[in-house]
């Protein structure tokens, strides 16, 4: 079953005209990367799954469910979802270990002990088992990012929402967030992600999904957008991107 | 992936002689500077004290404000207005910190079904913060009973709450202040957990606001200490009631001065405190220490 439905969706920004017509399905397992231009609504696609933005049409359904209803108590639906940004926002006052375990305690009714443990063993796995008591402050950049993905993942989600995790960072620590994906991706998570790294996108989709104007103009799998595209604009892009 | 910090072999790692020519050099410089403060405060201080008295109607000043006996016979009465006027302290602390939260809260609500509570929140700070304190007392301390004679309600609970009113509407603001300088993207990633707008309040947003606004908050709480003594107005017997009794029946004002240095010592330790508190952010802060 697909875990990620959109049919149809718009979004308006007074008369920016930013989503138009967006449609896009996710199956379970899948990763599916956004390509496109600055601007071309990478970022308010996600926002707008997550509810952080609401829709001027059409419908999202997660896992089966209209999550765009209004009857719909978006706290659970944010809930099931995980989002890392591109700027850090971890909680600069709470320690690593509270930052990751903060949503089970208090939106799942985790047990403390339980979501403490689980939180170690993830935060060790991703080589962060010395900076479980540190405040986020004395973290580098990319440590601050994996933290942040621990966070999200920490409650299994449905879905991982990823907007340009890396672009914050410098070159010397893409790597380790990027390699943290890659092991999300080996456990079967899924994702939609939105990135400018194109090598990665290459590497780690299923499948991309280059935005052109408020539109998925073209969608298909790595070689194929990457090796072959299609459209015109497609080429134009893709063009820019890798001769800087 | 490893995050090993480097330098196992600190211990191994002495001064170079370099270093502790610039440290000699540091003491050096700072016992200079501390010797020329010093030096110069004295210079102030002499001067001062000269002037005074020396001057003609040092004598007479002396006799009516500096008054050992007066001041030895009053010391007593004082103290036990000044615990009046802590006991309205505590009480008023407890009450600004619940009301100025919540019209901090109720200011900061988004959309327009909350306007309501939220033009009320204004209105109350923009009300409380434009009165004086003594008005406000007054109002509050002859305007209640006037409406309820029969009941007598005791002078230092009405005064109490005419400085809460004011002391809510300041705190509120320096609240709501410090909540718009949590940065928004705080509140997004909250949401994005899954967390309700109360939750994300209570558990992100207002424990960083806080942190931002710890000193003006002492600084308020100093402000208030002192203005507790303003009770007196409306006849409560606290510290500075005590003083002005005893200043009739002597006509010497030497229990004033009494009063005011008790206030002064109640309120040494809160200061120092802010200072410390301030230094230690602005350090935790800033990275460059010499700055
Ligand atoms: N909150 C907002 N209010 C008004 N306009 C917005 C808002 N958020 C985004 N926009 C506009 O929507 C358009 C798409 O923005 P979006 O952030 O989705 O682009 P993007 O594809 O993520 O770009 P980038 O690659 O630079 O992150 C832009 O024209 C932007 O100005
Ligand atoms: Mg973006």
């Amino acid at each position: 079953m697909s875990v990620l439905e959109l049919h149809g969706i718009h979004k308006l920004f007074g008369d920016n005209h930013v989503l138009k017509g967006v449609d896009l399905e996710i199956d379970s397992h899948e990763v599916v990367v956004v390509i496109g231009a600055s601007g071309s609504g990478k970022s308010t696609l996600m926002r707008t799954i997550n509810l952080i933005e609401r829709v001027d049409d059409g419908r999202i359904l997660l896992s089966g469910d209209d999550i765009t209803d209004p009857a719909v108590d978006v706290d659970k639906v944010r809930a099931r979802i995980g989002v890392v940004f591109q700027h850090f926002n971890l909680f600069p006052h709470m320690r690593v270990i509270d930052n990751v375990t903060l949503a089970a305690r208090k939106v799942h009714g985790t047990d403390p002990e339980v979501a403490r443990d689980r939180a170690i063993g993830l935060l060790e796995k991703f080589g962060l088992g010395e900076k479980v008591r540190d405040f986020p402050d004395r973290l580098s950049g990319g440590q601050q990012q994996r933290v942040a993905i621990v966070r999200a993942i920490m409650t299994d989600p449905e879905l991982l929402l990823l907007d340009e995790i890396t672009s914050a960072l410098d070159p010397m620590l893409v790597g380790e967030v990027l390699d943290l994906v890659r092991d999300l991706k080996a456990q079967g998570s899924t994702m939609l992600m939105a990135t400018h790294e194109m090598s990665f996108a290459r590497s780690v989709a299923d499948r991309i999904v280059f935005m052109h104007s408020g539109r998925p103009l073209e969608v298909g799998p790595p070689e194929q957008i990457f090796g072959d595209p299609q459209r015109p604009e497609t080429r134009e892009f893709l063009a820019r991107v890798t001769h800087r | 992936m490893t995050d090993r910090t480097a330098g196992t072999d600190v211990e191994a790692w002495q001064p170079s002689e370099l270093e502790l020519d610039r440290r000699l050099q540091r003491r050096r410089a700072s016992r200079r500077s501390v010797l020329v403060a010093l030096v110069s405060t004295a210079v102030f201080a002499g001067v001062v004290g000269w002037t005074v008295l020396t001057s003609p109607g040092w004598e007479n000043v002396q006799q009516t404000f500096f008054d050992p006996g007066i001041a030895a016979k009053s010391f007593p009465k004082i103290l036990e207005g000044l615990w009046l006027n802590i006991r309205v302290l505590f009480f008023a602390t407890i009450a600004v910190a619940v009301v100025a939260t919540l019209l901090a809260v109720m200011r900061s609500l988004r959309g327009p079904v909350w306007f309501p509570l939220r033009a009320l929140a204004t209105g109350y700070t923009d009300l409380f913060r434009g009165l004086p304190v003594l008005i406000v007392l007054y109002l509050v301390g002859f305007g209640i009973p006037a409406l309820n004679p029969e009941d007598r309600v005791p002078v230092a609970l009405l005064g109490t709450i005419g400085i809460s009113l004011c002391y809510s509407a300041y705190v509120a603001e320096v609240l709501r202040a410090g909540m718009e300088a949590v940065h928004p993207s705080q509140r997004i990633a909250a949401r994005s957990l899954g967390l309700s707008h109360a939750k994300t309040l209570r558990l992100v947003v207002i424990p960083q606001a806080l942190r931002k606004v710890v000193p003006a908050l002492m600084n308020d709480f100093v402000s208030m200490q002192k203005d507790v003594g303003l009770i007196s107005v409306l006849g409560a017997v606290d510290a500075v009631r005590a003083a002005q009794i005893v200043q009739a029946q002597t006509y010497n004002f030497t229990p004033y001065v009494v009063a005011g240095l008790m206030f002064v010592a109640l309120s040494f330790p809160m200061i120092r405190l802010t200072d410390a508190v301030s230094a230690r952010m602005a350090k935790r802060e800033q990275m460059g220490g010499t700055v």
